[in-house]
């Protein structure tokens, strides 16, 4: 393994420090509990939103806080739910009076330990609700399996409800909002190469040289089918159908996409695959109101891509145009 | 693999749990999971995400440090001393899940100074509450409820019946055992291990097996006292 790291339990402490260095202006980094908050106060009796998880998946969610976002984030260790405490205090330090809205990707430990934080928010007086983002269409959504995990479509949850939250909307229709974005978009990825985490020291899986999996989640989980190498059109076919599929998008539909990239895929790679997403969506008849491609939702050093597609209307489009101002995005401002 | 053991020392003589005895329940129940966390993550590394030992292990260490600090305290804050901990340093679904358990464990116990066969039989069956209404699991998921919950079962009936608190914490531990035995077999339907299907197949859950733990530290807790 070669890292840039100095010593493993120090690993996200040590980067959350480095993103507050580089953003004075914009964030702050409470290291006992640890989360990221907004440099400064938002106004009085605006809906705070805070989100948080497993660390690895940078920028997601410390570079998504600040103005038209996140008013805070509680980066567990790597691929580990933060406990707690954390989203406790983050809510609690960040509290405007209008209340606290978690985003949380569906994973069973990030439930559990937000549910807990929102009893313990609720104790204390402050209206606290929850939207969970499932957005994985390689999961299969059944009674089942704990149901679709949480990726990339938390990016556009957290810019539209931030936005909707900016305009000093009450918490009810802060949380339709979020609820609303989170069931438009669907998710669909893969890996040609495995990620390393740092306490374990060597890849997560094996893949062949010849070979990728598709399906992946952002954590090295297992995804659908190990297929063999194809051309980059053919690889993103593969992403988009199921999720095209999934959201029976439609001629006239107009949409959000994201072309994402994995933490090692280099962004000549990602431009080529979005080439073929923008054929895809245009040959079906879907206008793109917007598009991003990069490194937004990462899982560490994986080489690999995902694709997430959100369906929005003249409500969702008009949040997503307004002003946003946070290490990782930002625009209109 | 986590298996019985002897106990030393048992006897009919114990009726009552006191504060001291809950402290050394939760000291054993350390010293367990100290001892198998290692085999703990590696049951996790199979269908999960291989920390329940070491997560575990941080969990019940910082308990330890908490309930030393209290001094002559009643059971329920012993037991909500380990709650807090658990629920500040374990992390993942199994912090909520112990957390939530020894908080309801706390409520049940509240405003006791000893607890009486059937005030323990109480405070499991309020770990059992917790754990399903904190996780959503029934029996045949492959979770920590197959064993937490043919346990708690036996342990009620076992009170019921009139064995002494001992003899219904060892039945409650072989229940566990056959319960977390039973999930091998199973396809997981919650939590990470939910993702691979058929895959999970063949393997133990870890959280069941953390869970016959907590029940032979319970026994040989009072065993020891």
């Amino acid at each position: 393994m070669k890292k840039l790291i100095n010593a493993i339990d120090k690993i996200v402490d040590e980067s959350c420090a480095g993103l507050a260095a580089a953003h004075p202006s914009l964030v702050r980094f409470n290291a006992e509990p640890r989360y990221v908050a907004r440099a400064r106060a938002t106004g009085a009796g605006k809906v705070v939103l805070v989100s948080g998880g497993g660390s690895g998946h940078e920028p997601l969610h410390g570079g998504y806080v600040g103005r038209g976002m996140l008013d805070a984030a509680c980066p567990g260790e790597v691929f580990t739910s933060p406990v707690p405490d954390q989203m406790y205090a983050a809510g609690k330090a960040v509290d405007a009076g209008g209340g606290v809205l978690l985003i949380v990707k569906n994973y069973t430990g990030d439930v559990m330990n937000f549910e807990l934080a929102a009893e313990m928010l609720g104790a204390e007086g402050i209206k606290t609700r929850t939207v969970l983002v499932a957005d994985d269409v390689a999961v299969k959504d059944s009674l089942y399996t704990t149901g679709r995990r949480g990726v990339g479509n938390t990016v556009f949850v957290e810019k539209l409800a931030g936005a909707a939250a900016e305009r000093k909307l009450p918490l009810e229709e802060v949380e339709r909002i979020a609820r609303k974005a989170s069931e438009a978009g669907r998710s669909m990825g893969l890996a040609l190469t495995s990620c390393t985490v740092p306490a374990k020291g060597s890849p997560t899986f094996e893949l062949g040289d010849g070979e990728m999996e598709i399906g992946i989640g952002i954590h090295g989980e297992p995804g659908r089918e190990r297929i063999k190498l194809t051309p980059a059109d053919k690889i993103v076919d593969a992403l988009y159908g199921p999720v095209a599929e999934d959201l029976k998008l439609a001629k006239g539909d107009r949409v959000l996409v994201m072309t994402n990239g994995m933490g090692s895929t280099p962004l000549l790679e990602l431009y080529l695959a979005h080439r073929r997403v923008d054929e895809l969506l245009r040959k079906a008849g879907v206008t793109i109101v917007d598009a991003l491609v990069g490194n937004y939702i990462t899982s560490l050093d994986m080489q690999g891509c995902s694709i997430t597609i959100a369906r929005v209307d003249d409500e969702l489009a008009a949040l997503w145009s307004e002003p946003v101002h946070t290490p990782a995005l930002r625009w209109a401002c | 693999m986590v298996r019985a053991r002897p106990y030393a020392g048992a006897t009919l003589g114990v009726l009552v749990a006191s504060s001291e005895q809950t402290k050394r329940f939760i000291r054993r129940f350390a010293a367990l999971i100290d001892e198998h966390a290692a085999e703990l993550t590696e049951l996790d590394s199979a269908i999960g995400d291989a920390d329940h030992g070491i997560n575990m292990r941080r969990g019940t260490q910082a308990a330890l440090e908490r309930i030393e600090t209290l001094d002559g305290a009643a059971p329920a804050d012993v037991l909500k001393a380990t709650a807090m901990a658990l629920i500040s340093k374990v992390g993942g679904a199994s912090g909520p899940l112990y957390g939530t358990a020894f908080l309801r464990a706390a409520d049940a116990a509240a405003g006791k100074e000893k607890l009486e066969p059937r005030d323990v039989a109480a405070v499991f069956a309020a770990m059992l509450a917790g754990v399903r209404d904190r996780g959503h699991a029934n029996v045949g998921e492959k979770t920590m409820v197959d064993a937490l919950e043919p346990a708690t079962q036996t342990l009620g009936e076992a009170v019921d019946r009139g064995d002494s608190l001992l003899a219904a914490l060892q039945a409650a531990h072989a229940a566990a055992q056959v319960g977390s035995d039973s999930t091998i077999p199973m396809i997981a339907q919650k939590g990470r291990a939910s993702y691979l299907g058929e895959r999970s197949r063949g393997h133990r859950d870890p959280g069941s097996a953390s869970t016959v733990l907590l029940f032979e530290a319970a026994a040989q807790s009072l065993a020891d006292g």
